[in-house]
Protein backbone atom coordinates (compact mmCIF):
# COMPACT_ATOMS: atom_id res chain seq x y z
CA UNK A 1 0.00 0.00 0.00
CA UNK A 2 1.19 3.53 -1.06
CA UNK A 3 2.68 5.64 1.63
CA UNK A 4 0.09 6.28 5.10
CA UNK A 5 -0.23 9.35 6.62
CA UNK A 6 1.24 9.77 9.95
CA UNK A 7 -0.48 11.41 13.10
CA UNK A 8 1.75 14.70 12.66
CA UNK A 9 1.58 14.73 8.71
CA UNK A 10 -2.18 15.14 9.51
CA UNK A 11 -1.93 17.45 12.10
CA UNK A 12 0.42 19.40 10.38
CA UNK A 13 -1.89 20.17 7.29
CA UNK A 14 -4.88 21.06 9.56
CA UNK A 15 -2.69 23.69 11.67
CA UNK A 16 -1.73 24.84 8.84
CA UNK A 17 -5.05 25.54 7.07
CA UNK A 18 -6.37 26.90 10.53
CA UNK A 19 -3.24 29.23 10.72
CA UNK A 20 -4.53 30.49 7.34
CA UNK A 21 -8.24 30.96 8.34
CA UNK A 22 -7.03 32.68 11.61
CA UNK A 23 -5.16 35.04 9.74
CA UNK A 24 -8.37 36.04 7.80
CA UNK A 25 -10.58 36.09 10.94
CA UNK A 26 -9.74 39.79 12.02
CA UNK A 27 -12.59 39.76 15.13
CA UNK A 28 -10.87 36.91 16.54
CA UNK A 29 -6.95 38.19 15.64
CA UNK A 30 -8.08 41.22 17.62
CA UNK A 31 -9.90 39.91 20.73
CA UNK A 32 -7.06 37.11 20.86
CA UNK A 33 -4.17 39.59 20.19
CA UNK A 34 -4.71 43.05 21.55
CA UNK A 35 -7.10 42.45 25.02
CA UNK A 36 -4.29 40.59 26.75
CA UNK A 37 -1.56 42.90 25.54
CA UNK A 38 -3.52 45.81 26.12
CA UNK A 39 -6.18 44.87 29.36
CA UNK A 40 -3.63 44.08 31.96
CA UNK A 41 -1.47 47.61 31.62
CA UNK A 42 -4.60 49.25 32.42
CA UNK A 43 -5.03 47.64 35.18
CA UNK A 44 -1.68 49.34 36.37
CA UNK A 45 -3.20 52.04 38.44
CA UNK A 46 -5.34 49.38 40.01
CA UNK A 47 -2.62 47.30 40.62
CA UNK A 48 -0.54 50.28 42.17
CA UNK A 49 -3.21 50.83 44.57
CA UNK A 50 -3.04 47.28 45.96
CA UNK A 51 -0.77 46.57 48.60
CA UNK A 52 1.05 44.35 46.80
CA UNK A 53 4.50 44.97 48.71
CA UNK A 54 3.06 43.57 51.87
CA UNK A 55 2.23 40.00 50.31
CA UNK A 56 5.89 40.48 48.52
CA UNK A 57 4.87 41.07 45.28
CA UNK A 58 5.70 43.42 42.85
CA UNK A 59 3.41 45.22 40.35
CA UNK A 60 5.28 43.27 37.30
CA UNK A 61 4.53 39.98 39.35
CA UNK A 62 1.16 40.89 39.27
CA UNK A 63 0.90 41.72 35.91
CA UNK A 64 2.90 39.23 34.28
CA UNK A 65 0.25 36.67 35.63
CA UNK A 66 -2.81 38.53 34.68
CA UNK A 67 -1.78 39.31 31.15
CA UNK A 68 -1.05 35.51 31.00
CA UNK A 69 -4.06 34.91 32.11
CA UNK A 70 -5.55 37.29 29.96
CA UNK A 71 -3.94 35.74 26.54
CA UNK A 72 -5.54 31.89 28.30
CA UNK A 73 -8.91 33.53 28.30
CA UNK A 74 -8.84 35.33 25.35
CA UNK A 75 -6.41 34.40 22.82
CA UNK A 76 -6.94 30.74 23.55
CA UNK A 77 -10.32 30.06 25.29
CA UNK A 78 -12.47 32.58 24.15
CA UNK A 79 -11.24 32.30 20.44
CA UNK A 80 -11.58 28.87 20.39
CA UNK A 81 -15.07 28.69 21.13
CA UNK A 82 -16.01 30.33 18.29
CA UNK A 83 -13.71 28.34 16.28
CA UNK A 84 -15.00 25.16 17.27
CA UNK A 85 -18.39 26.46 16.66
CA UNK A 86 -17.45 27.83 13.52
CA UNK A 87 -16.25 24.49 11.81
CA UNK A 88 -18.88 22.25 13.46
CA UNK A 89 -21.85 24.78 11.96
CA UNK A 90 -19.89 25.08 8.40
CA UNK A 91 -20.20 20.70 8.76
CA UNK A 92 -16.18 21.23 8.77
CA UNK A 93 -15.99 18.46 11.80
CA UNK A 94 -18.30 16.09 10.37
CA UNK A 95 -16.45 16.26 6.81
CA UNK A 96 -13.14 16.05 8.74
CA UNK A 97 -14.37 12.99 10.45
CA UNK A 98 -14.95 10.99 6.93
CA UNK A 99 -11.43 10.88 6.69
CA UNK A 100 -8.40 9.38 8.38
CA UNK A 101 -7.85 12.16 10.97
CA UNK A 102 -8.80 10.77 14.27
CA UNK A 103 -11.68 12.85 16.47
CA UNK A 104 -8.27 14.20 18.87
CA UNK A 105 -5.69 15.14 15.71
CA UNK A 106 -9.14 16.92 14.60
CA UNK A 107 -9.99 19.10 18.05
CA UNK A 108 -5.68 19.27 18.38
CA UNK A 109 -5.00 20.37 14.91
CA UNK A 110 -7.94 23.30 14.93
CA UNK A 111 -6.32 24.45 18.53
CA UNK A 112 -2.73 24.68 17.38
CA UNK A 113 -2.30 28.15 15.85
CA UNK A 114 -4.39 29.43 18.83
CA UNK A 115 -2.07 27.89 21.29
CA UNK A 116 1.02 28.95 19.89
CA UNK A 117 -0.32 32.43 19.67
CA UNK A 118 -0.64 32.14 23.50
CA UNK A 119 2.88 30.74 23.58
CA UNK A 120 4.55 33.60 21.62
CA UNK A 121 2.14 36.01 23.07
CA UNK A 122 3.18 34.79 27.02
CA UNK A 123 7.01 35.43 25.39
CA UNK A 124 6.10 38.57 24.26
CA UNK A 125 4.62 39.62 27.98
CA UNK A 126 7.71 38.23 29.57
CA UNK A 127 9.83 40.12 27.40
CA UNK A 128 8.27 43.47 27.91
CA UNK A 129 7.39 43.37 31.66
CA UNK A 130 11.32 42.42 32.31
CA UNK A 131 12.19 45.20 30.30
CA UNK A 132 9.19 47.83 30.92
CA UNK A 133 8.15 46.43 35.06
CA UNK A 134 11.92 45.67 36.50
CA UNK A 135 10.68 41.89 36.52
CA UNK A 136 13.63 40.11 37.82
CA UNK A 137 15.08 36.69 36.13
CA UNK A 138 12.26 33.75 36.94
CA UNK A 139 13.73 31.42 39.77
CA UNK A 140 11.57 28.32 39.30
CA UNK A 141 11.31 29.00 35.41
CA UNK A 142 9.82 25.20 35.06
CA UNK A 143 7.30 25.59 37.04
CA UNK A 144 5.98 28.91 34.99
CA UNK A 145 6.26 26.38 32.09
CA UNK A 146 4.44 23.76 33.05
CA UNK A 147 1.69 25.95 34.17
CA UNK A 148 1.49 27.68 30.81
CA UNK A 149 1.61 23.94 29.04
CA UNK A 150 -1.47 22.65 31.60
CA UNK A 151 -3.03 25.91 31.32
CA UNK A 152 -3.26 26.04 26.89
CA UNK A 153 -4.59 22.37 26.79
CA UNK A 154 -6.51 22.94 29.75
CA UNK A 155 -8.08 25.90 27.93
CA UNK A 156 -8.33 23.87 24.82
CA UNK A 157 -10.28 21.51 26.19
CA UNK A 158 -12.81 23.60 28.15
CA UNK A 159 -13.20 25.60 24.71
CA UNK A 160 -14.44 22.34 23.40
CA UNK A 161 -16.66 21.27 25.61
CA UNK A 162 -18.37 25.26 26.06
CA UNK A 163 -18.37 24.73 22.40
CA UNK A 164 -20.51 21.72 23.16
CA UNK A 165 -23.17 23.93 24.42
CA UNK A 166 -22.60 26.62 21.99
CA UNK A 167 -25.36 26.56 19.15
CA UNK A 168 -23.87 29.51 17.43
CA UNK A 169 -20.86 31.80 16.60
CA UNK A 170 -22.59 34.98 18.17
CA UNK A 171 -24.34 32.72 21.41
CA UNK A 172 -20.34 32.15 22.06
CA UNK A 173 -20.21 35.51 23.79
CA UNK A 174 -22.80 34.31 26.17
CA UNK A 175 -21.87 30.63 26.60
CA UNK A 176 -18.07 31.98 27.19
CA UNK A 177 -19.12 34.78 30.30
CA UNK A 178 -19.24 31.82 33.10
CA UNK A 179 -15.41 30.82 33.24
CA UNK A 180 -14.36 34.02 31.60
CA UNK A 181 -15.84 36.14 34.69
CA UNK A 182 -15.09 33.66 37.39
CA UNK A 183 -11.30 33.47 36.37
CA UNK A 184 -10.67 36.64 35.99
CA UNK A 185 -12.07 37.81 39.34
CA UNK A 186 -11.41 34.40 41.74
CA UNK A 187 -8.27 32.93 39.91
CA UNK A 188 -5.85 35.15 40.80
CA UNK A 189 -5.80 36.85 37.07
CA UNK A 190 -6.76 40.40 38.25
CA UNK A 191 -7.06 40.58 42.12
CA UNK A 192 -3.98 37.53 43.37
CA UNK A 193 -5.12 35.10 45.85
CA UNK A 194 -2.57 35.91 48.02
CA UNK A 195 -4.64 39.33 48.80
CA UNK A 196 -8.31 37.30 49.18
CA UNK A 197 -9.66 36.32 52.75
CA UNK A 198 -7.99 32.74 53.45
CA UNK A 199 -10.46 30.92 53.64
CA UNK A 200 -11.97 32.19 50.17
CA UNK A 201 -8.99 32.08 48.45
CA UNK A 202 -8.25 28.53 49.93
CA UNK A 203 -11.73 27.84 48.03
CA UNK A 204 -10.89 29.99 45.03
CA UNK A 205 -7.36 27.73 44.36
CA UNK A 206 -9.89 24.40 43.39
CA UNK A 207 -10.44 26.69 40.58
CA UNK A 208 -9.62 25.30 36.84
CA UNK A 209 -7.51 28.39 35.93
CA UNK A 210 -6.01 28.87 39.76
CA UNK A 211 -3.07 26.19 39.68
CA UNK A 212 -1.92 27.95 36.25
CA UNK A 213 -1.85 31.15 37.52
CA UNK A 214 -0.28 30.14 40.76
CA UNK A 215 2.53 28.12 38.86
CA UNK A 216 3.58 30.76 36.32
CA UNK A 217 3.71 33.61 39.43
CA UNK A 218 5.54 30.82 41.83
CA UNK A 219 8.29 30.18 38.61
CA UNK A 220 9.18 33.88 39.06
CA UNK A 221 8.92 34.51 43.05
CA UNK A 222 10.56 30.87 43.68
CA UNK A 223 8.57 30.71 46.72
CA UNK A 224 5.93 27.84 46.18
CA UNK A 225 6.74 24.78 48.59
CA UNK A 226 7.51 21.53 46.66
CA UNK A 227 3.52 20.91 48.28
CA UNK A 228 2.23 24.07 47.10
CA UNK A 229 3.48 23.29 43.52
CA UNK A 230 2.40 19.32 43.41
CA UNK A 231 -0.77 20.62 44.88
CA UNK A 232 -1.57 22.91 41.67
CA UNK A 233 0.24 20.75 39.45
CA UNK A 234 -2.64 18.23 40.45
CA UNK A 235 -5.21 20.32 40.69
CA UNK A 236 -4.57 21.98 37.23
CA UNK A 237 -3.83 17.90 35.78
CA UNK A 238 -7.59 16.66 37.35
CA UNK A 239 -9.58 19.74 35.39
CA UNK A 240 -7.14 19.23 32.35
CA UNK A 241 -8.37 15.15 32.45
CA UNK A 242 -11.99 16.22 33.57
CA UNK A 243 -12.67 18.33 30.24
CA UNK A 244 -10.63 16.16 28.06
CA UNK A 245 -12.87 13.28 29.88
CA UNK A 246 -15.95 15.51 28.94
CA UNK A 247 -15.48 16.80 25.47
CA UNK A 248 -14.93 12.31 24.94
CA UNK A 249 -18.29 12.29 26.10
CA UNK A 250 -20.25 15.12 25.14
CA UNK A 251 -18.69 17.30 22.05
CA UNK A 252 -20.88 17.15 19.21
CA UNK A 253 -19.74 17.07 15.70
CA UNK A 254 -22.72 18.00 14.01
CA UNK A 255 -25.43 21.01 14.27
CA UNK A 256 -28.16 20.42 15.94
CA UNK A 257 -31.31 19.17 13.81
CA UNK B 1 -5.17 -8.09 -0.57
CA UNK B 2 -7.76 -10.08 -1.94
CA UNK B 3 -8.96 -8.84 -5.68
CA UNK B 4 -11.09 -11.19 -6.71
CA UNK B 5 -13.98 -9.81 -9.28
CA UNK B 6 -16.26 -11.04 -7.10
CA UNK B 7 -15.62 -10.15 -3.89
CA UNK B 8 -18.08 -8.38 -1.73
CA UNK B 9 -16.59 -5.04 -1.11
CA UNK B 10 -19.58 -3.53 1.26
CA UNK B 11 -21.62 -5.99 3.16
CA UNK B 12 -24.15 -5.30 5.30
CA UNK B 13 -26.91 -7.39 7.33
CA UNK B 14 -29.76 -6.64 9.42
CA UNK B 15 -28.98 -2.68 9.49
CA UNK B 16 -31.04 -0.44 11.65
CA UNK B 17 -30.61 2.62 13.03
CA UNK B 18 -32.30 4.82 15.63
CA UNK B 19 -31.82 8.30 16.72
CA UNK B 20 -32.07 9.80 20.24
CA UNK B 21 -35.52 10.73 19.87
CA UNK B 22 -36.82 6.90 19.33
CA UNK B 23 -37.04 7.82 15.36
CA UNK B 24 -36.02 4.74 13.50
CA UNK B 25 -34.57 6.05 10.03
CA UNK B 26 -33.26 2.32 9.33
CA UNK B 27 -35.45 -0.71 9.99
CA UNK B 28 -33.44 -3.73 9.33
CA UNK B 29 -31.88 -3.30 5.80
CA UNK B 30 -29.36 -5.90 3.92
CA UNK B 31 -27.31 -5.75 0.77
CA UNK B 32 -23.79 -6.08 -0.51
CA UNK B 33 -22.00 -4.63 -3.32
CA UNK B 34 -19.16 -6.15 -5.42
CA UNK B 35 -15.69 -5.09 -5.97
CA UNK B 36 -15.90 -2.04 -9.24
CA UNK B 37 -19.56 -2.24 -9.21
CA UNK B 38 -22.06 1.02 -8.63
CA UNK B 39 -24.68 0.63 -6.30
CA UNK B 40 -27.60 3.47 -5.56
CA UNK B 41 -29.35 3.82 -2.66
CA UNK B 42 -32.47 5.47 -4.22
CA UNK B 43 -35.23 7.02 -2.37
CA UNK B 44 -37.77 9.95 -1.57
CA UNK B 45 -36.43 12.62 1.27
CA UNK B 46 -36.39 10.72 4.52
CA UNK B 47 -36.17 7.11 3.14
CA UNK B 48 -33.24 6.92 5.04
CA UNK B 49 -30.49 6.62 2.17
CA UNK B 50 -28.21 9.37 4.55
CA UNK B 51 -28.59 7.91 7.82
CA UNK B 52 -27.54 3.95 5.97
CA UNK B 53 -24.56 6.23 3.97
CA UNK B 54 -23.55 7.51 7.07
CA UNK B 55 -22.97 4.29 9.15
CA UNK B 56 -21.32 2.63 6.00
CA UNK B 57 -19.13 5.86 5.98
CA UNK B 58 -18.41 5.16 10.18
CA UNK B 59 -19.66 8.14 11.03
CA UNK B 60 -21.56 6.30 13.33
CA UNK B 61 -22.86 2.94 15.53
CA UNK B 62 -25.49 1.24 13.55
CA UNK B 63 -28.29 0.64 16.42
CA UNK B 64 -27.94 -2.69 15.50
CA UNK B 65 -26.63 -5.09 12.30
CA UNK B 66 -23.63 -5.39 11.06
CA UNK B 67 -21.30 -3.83 8.19
CA UNK B 68 -18.22 -4.74 6.59
CA UNK B 69 -16.33 -2.33 4.38
CA UNK B 70 -13.51 -4.18 2.58
CA UNK B 71 -13.63 -6.76 5.47
CA UNK B 72 -13.37 -4.40 8.06
CA UNK B 73 -16.26 -3.01 10.54
CA UNK B 74 -15.67 0.31 9.31
CA UNK B 75 -16.42 2.38 12.93
CA UNK B 76 -14.74 0.44 14.93
CA UNK B 77 -11.91 -0.23 12.45
CA UNK B 78 -11.70 2.92 11.66
CA UNK B 79 -8.15 3.08 10.65
CA UNK B 80 -7.95 -0.14 8.88
CA UNK B 81 -11.23 1.18 6.40
CA UNK B 82 -10.50 5.13 5.97
CA UNK B 83 -6.99 4.89 3.63
CA UNK B 84 -8.99 2.97 1.53
CA UNK B 85 -12.98 4.94 1.27
CA UNK B 86 -13.73 8.42 -0.32
CA UNK B 87 -16.65 10.25 0.94
CA UNK B 88 -18.62 12.91 -0.44
CA UNK B 89 -21.26 13.54 2.38
CA UNK B 90 -24.76 15.26 0.82
CA UNK B 91 -23.61 19.00 2.18
CA UNK B 92 -19.99 19.70 2.19
CA UNK B 93 -17.90 20.98 5.18
CA UNK B 94 -15.32 23.19 4.16
CA UNK B 95 -14.24 26.59 6.05
CA UNK B 96 -15.32 29.16 3.78
CA UNK B 97 -12.55 31.72 4.00
CA UNK B 98 -9.98 28.92 2.29
CA UNK B 99 -9.48 29.12 -1.40
CA UNK B 100 -10.12 25.90 -3.40
CA UNK B 101 -6.17 25.11 -3.48
CA UNK B 102 -5.89 25.71 0.32
CA UNK B 103 -8.26 23.38 0.79
CA UNK B 104 -7.59 20.65 -1.44
CA UNK B 105 -3.65 21.41 0.18
CA UNK B 106 -5.21 20.54 3.75
CA UNK B 107 -7.29 17.87 2.51
CA UNK B 108 -3.97 15.84 0.89
CA UNK B 109 -2.32 16.45 3.80
CA UNK B 110 -4.45 13.95 5.88
CA UNK B 111 -5.05 11.22 2.98
CA UNK B 112 -2.74 8.75 2.50
CA UNK B 113 -1.07 8.33 -0.98
CA UNK B 114 -2.77 11.93 -1.99
CA UNK B 115 -2.53 12.66 -5.77
CA UNK B 116 -1.49 16.23 -6.49
CA UNK B 117 -4.23 18.25 -5.61
CA UNK B 118 -4.43 20.07 -8.99
CA UNK B 119 -4.95 17.00 -11.04
CA UNK B 120 -8.10 16.37 -9.14
CA UNK B 121 -9.36 19.17 -9.49
CA UNK B 122 -8.59 19.50 -13.03
CA UNK B 123 -10.57 16.00 -13.04
CA UNK B 124 -13.99 17.47 -11.77
CA UNK B 125 -13.44 21.22 -13.76
CA UNK B 126 -12.09 23.57 -11.30
CA UNK B 127 -8.46 23.73 -11.98
CA UNK B 128 -9.39 27.61 -13.25
CA UNK B 129 -10.71 28.52 -9.95
CA UNK B 130 -7.76 27.39 -7.17
CA UNK B 131 -7.87 30.43 -6.44
CA UNK B 132 -11.35 31.34 -5.14
CA UNK B 133 -12.67 31.15 -1.80
CA UNK B 134 -14.79 28.35 -0.95
CA UNK B 135 -17.90 31.15 0.13
CA UNK B 136 -17.80 32.63 -3.43
CA UNK B 137 -18.13 29.09 -5.53
CA UNK B 138 -21.61 28.53 -6.68
CA UNK B 139 -23.35 25.22 -4.89
CA UNK B 140 -22.56 23.19 -8.13
CA UNK B 141 -18.79 24.41 -8.05
CA UNK B 142 -18.98 23.22 -4.35
CA UNK B 143 -20.29 19.61 -5.24
CA UNK B 144 -17.42 19.72 -7.63
CA UNK B 145 -14.54 20.21 -4.93
CA UNK B 146 -16.36 17.38 -2.62
CA UNK B 147 -16.11 15.23 -5.11
CA UNK B 148 -12.25 16.13 -5.77
CA UNK B 149 -11.26 15.83 -2.18
CA UNK B 150 -13.20 12.48 -2.08
CA UNK B 151 -11.18 10.92 -5.18
CA UNK B 152 -7.36 12.54 -3.73
CA UNK B 153 -6.53 8.79 -2.53
CA UNK B 154 -7.20 7.03 -5.43
CA UNK B 155 -10.31 5.23 -3.41
CA UNK B 156 -11.36 1.41 -3.61
CA UNK B 157 -14.49 2.19 -2.20
CA UNK B 158 -15.99 5.45 -3.20
CA UNK B 159 -19.41 6.89 -1.07
CA UNK B 160 -21.37 9.43 -2.97
CA UNK B 161 -24.64 10.99 -1.36
CA UNK B 162 -26.49 13.24 -3.91
CA UNK B 163 -23.47 13.71 -5.90
CA UNK B 164 -25.51 15.53 -8.65
CA UNK B 165 -27.94 17.84 -6.53
CA UNK B 166 -27.57 21.14 -7.08
CA UNK B 167 -25.60 20.80 -10.72
CA UNK B 168 -26.33 21.72 -13.86
CA UNK B 169 -27.50 19.42 -16.91
CA UNK B 170 -23.38 19.67 -17.90
CA UNK B 171 -22.01 19.31 -14.53
CA UNK B 172 -24.06 16.00 -14.22
CA UNK B 173 -23.61 14.68 -17.25
CA UNK B 174 -19.85 15.27 -16.56
CA UNK B 175 -19.94 13.63 -12.84
CA UNK B 176 -22.02 10.67 -14.45
CA UNK B 177 -18.97 10.27 -16.73
CA UNK B 178 -16.57 10.22 -13.99
CA UNK B 179 -18.02 8.05 -11.82
CA UNK B 180 -18.33 5.54 -14.94
CA UNK B 181 -14.56 6.08 -15.61
CA UNK B 182 -13.71 5.02 -12.01
CA UNK B 183 -15.87 2.36 -12.08
CA UNK B 184 -14.24 0.92 -15.35
CA UNK B 185 -11.19 1.85 -13.44
CA UNK B 186 -12.05 -0.95 -10.47
CA UNK B 187 -13.47 1.46 -8.27
CA UNK B 188 -16.43 0.06 -6.02
CA UNK B 189 -19.18 3.03 -6.08
CA UNK B 190 -22.17 3.87 -3.32
CA UNK B 191 -24.49 6.47 -4.08
CA UNK B 192 -27.34 7.93 -2.96
CA UNK B 193 -29.84 9.70 -5.58
CA UNK B 194 -33.47 10.90 -5.83
CA UNK B 195 -32.67 11.52 -9.78
CA UNK B 196 -34.21 8.26 -11.18
CA UNK B 197 -32.58 8.65 -14.57
CA UNK B 198 -28.91 9.08 -12.54
CA UNK B 199 -30.37 5.96 -10.69
CA UNK B 200 -31.29 3.87 -14.12
CA UNK B 201 -27.92 5.38 -16.09
CA UNK B 202 -25.69 4.75 -13.82
CA UNK B 203 -26.58 1.74 -11.54
CA UNK B 204 -24.99 -1.73 -12.02
CA UNK B 205 -27.36 -2.28 -9.33
CA UNK B 206 -29.85 -0.66 -7.22
CA UNK B 207 -32.11 -0.73 -4.24
CA UNK B 208 -35.16 1.88 -3.52
CA UNK B 209 -35.65 2.34 0.18
CA UNK B 210 -39.01 3.65 1.57
CA UNK B 211 -39.27 4.37 4.94
CA UNK B 212 -36.23 2.88 6.45
CA UNK B 213 -36.76 -0.18 4.69
CA UNK B 214 -35.50 -1.87 1.24
CA UNK B 215 -38.43 -1.98 -0.88
CA UNK B 216 -36.95 -3.47 -4.54
CA UNK B 217 -33.43 -4.19 -4.99
CA UNK B 218 -31.50 -5.63 -8.44
CA UNK B 219 -30.21 -4.04 -11.59
CA UNK B 220 -32.42 -1.62 -13.26
CA UNK B 221 -34.01 -3.77 -15.58
CA UNK B 222 -34.86 -6.26 -12.94
CA UNK B 223 -36.43 -3.64 -10.39
CA UNK B 224 -38.86 -2.30 -13.32
CA UNK B 225 -39.49 -5.71 -14.93
CA UNK B 226 -42.27 -6.13 -12.17
CA UNK B 227 -43.73 -3.13 -12.90
CA UNK B 228 -46.67 -2.22 -15.58
CA UNK B 229 -46.13 -0.51 -18.41
CA UNK B 230 -49.28 2.38 -18.97
CA UNK B 231 -51.46 3.84 -21.39
CA UNK B 232 -53.40 7.31 -20.62
CA UNK B 233 -55.54 9.07 -22.97
CA UNK B 234 -58.45 11.43 -23.22
CA UNK B 235 -61.73 9.78 -24.20
CA UNK B 236 -64.04 12.65 -26.01
CA UNK B 237 -67.40 13.68 -24.47
CA UNK B 238 -69.59 11.22 -24.66
CA UNK B 239 -67.29 8.59 -23.90
CA UNK B 240 -67.00 5.93 -21.49
CA UNK B 241 -64.86 3.59 -20.09
CA UNK B 242 -67.74 1.21 -21.07
CA UNK B 243 -67.45 2.14 -24.55
CA UNK B 244 -63.71 0.65 -24.97
CA UNK B 245 -63.75 -3.47 -25.51
CA UNK B 246 -63.89 -5.63 -22.69
CA UNK B 247 -60.87 -4.14 -20.62
CA UNK B 248 -59.14 -7.92 -19.55
CA UNK B 249 -59.58 -8.94 -23.06
CA UNK B 250 -56.96 -6.23 -23.73
CA UNK B 251 -54.46 -7.24 -21.90
CA UNK B 252 -55.16 -4.61 -19.25
CA UNK B 253 -54.38 -5.34 -15.59
CA UNK B 254 -55.91 -2.24 -14.00
CA UNK B 255 -57.09 1.17 -14.58
CA UNK B 256 -58.49 4.39 -12.91
CA UNK B 257 -61.02 6.90 -14.29
CA UNK B 258 -60.72 11.05 -13.44
CA UNK B 259 -62.88 13.06 -15.06
CA UNK B 260 -62.62 12.08 -18.71
CA UNK B 261 -58.81 10.82 -18.61
CA UNK B 262 -58.44 6.95 -18.24
CA UNK B 263 -55.27 5.65 -17.20
CA UNK B 264 -54.49 1.60 -18.29
CA UNK B 265 -52.20 -0.58 -16.49
CA UNK B 266 -50.61 -3.75 -18.53
CA UNK B 267 -48.15 -6.24 -18.75
CA UNK B 268 -48.56 -6.89 -22.34
CA UNK B 269 -47.96 -3.19 -23.53
CA UNK B 270 -48.03 -3.95 -27.55
CA UNK B 271 -51.30 -6.06 -27.39
CA UNK B 272 -53.49 -3.87 -25.11
CA UNK B 273 -52.33 -0.76 -27.07
CA UNK B 274 -52.83 -2.47 -30.30
CA UNK B 275 -56.24 -3.43 -29.29
CA UNK B 276 -57.19 0.21 -28.25
CA UNK B 277 -56.17 1.83 -30.95
CA UNK B 278 -57.85 -0.97 -33.65
CA UNK B 279 -61.52 0.00 -31.16
CA UNK B 280 -60.42 3.89 -31.68
CA UNK B 281 -59.98 3.41 -35.86
CA UNK B 282 -62.95 1.42 -36.22
CA UNK B 283 -65.59 3.39 -33.83
CA UNK B 284 -63.50 7.04 -35.42
CA UNK B 285 -62.98 7.84 -31.64
CA UNK B 286 -60.38 10.83 -31.42
CA UNK B 287 -57.98 9.35 -28.02
CA UNK B 288 -56.24 13.06 -26.75
CA UNK B 289 -53.39 13.38 -25.36
CA UNK B 290 -52.75 9.84 -26.01
CA UNK B 291 -49.60 8.48 -24.08
CA UNK B 292 -47.76 5.40 -24.27
CA UNK B 293 -44.86 4.14 -22.20
CA UNK B 294 -43.33 0.63 -20.98
CA UNK B 295 -42.07 0.55 -17.36
CA UNK B 296 -39.26 2.78 -16.16
CA UNK B 297 -37.59 2.96 -12.63
CA UNK B 298 -40.17 5.76 -11.96
CA UNK B 299 -43.07 3.40 -12.19
CA UNK B 300 -41.34 1.43 -9.81
CA UNK B 301 -41.01 4.17 -7.88
CA UNK B 302 -44.53 5.55 -7.34
CA UNK B 303 -45.62 2.34 -7.82
CA UNK B 304 -43.83 1.18 -4.15
CA UNK B 305 -45.16 4.73 -2.77
CA UNK B 306 -48.13 3.67 -3.51
CA UNK B 307 -48.49 0.47 -2.82
CA UNK B 308 -47.11 1.66 1.01
CA UNK B 309 -49.29 4.50 1.29
CA UNK B 310 -52.50 1.66 0.62
CA UNK B 311 -50.97 -0.51 3.04
CA UNK B 312 -50.77 2.20 6.09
Amino acid sequence: MSSLTTPTGRLGALARAELTLLGRSKATLLTAVLIPLVLPFSLRSFVDGMDVEESGLSVGLVLLPAAIGFALLFGVYSALVGVYTTRREELVLKRLRTGELRDGEILGGTALPVGATGIVQSLVLVAGSTVLLDLPAPHAPHLAVLGLLLGLVMCAALAAVTAAVTRTVESAQVTTLPFVLVSMTLSGVTVPLELLPDRLASVCELLPLSPVITLIRGGWTGTLSVYEALGALATALAWTVLAVFAVGRWFRWEPRR
Amino acid sequence: MNTDEHEHVIEVTGLRRVYGGGFEAVRGIGFSVRRAEVFALLGTNGAGKTSTVELLEGLARPSDGRIRVLGHDPYTERAAVRPRTGVMLQEGGFPSELTVEETARMWAGCVSGARPPREVLELVGLARRTGVRVKQLSGGERRRLDLALALLGDPEVLFLDEPTTGLDAEGRRDTWELVRALRDGGTTVLLTTHYLEEAEDLADRLAILHEGRIAATGTPAEVTAAQPARISFELPHGYFVGDLPPLAELGVCGHEVAGSVVRLRTHELQRAATGLLTWAERAGVELRRLDVRSASLEEAFLGIAAREEVAA
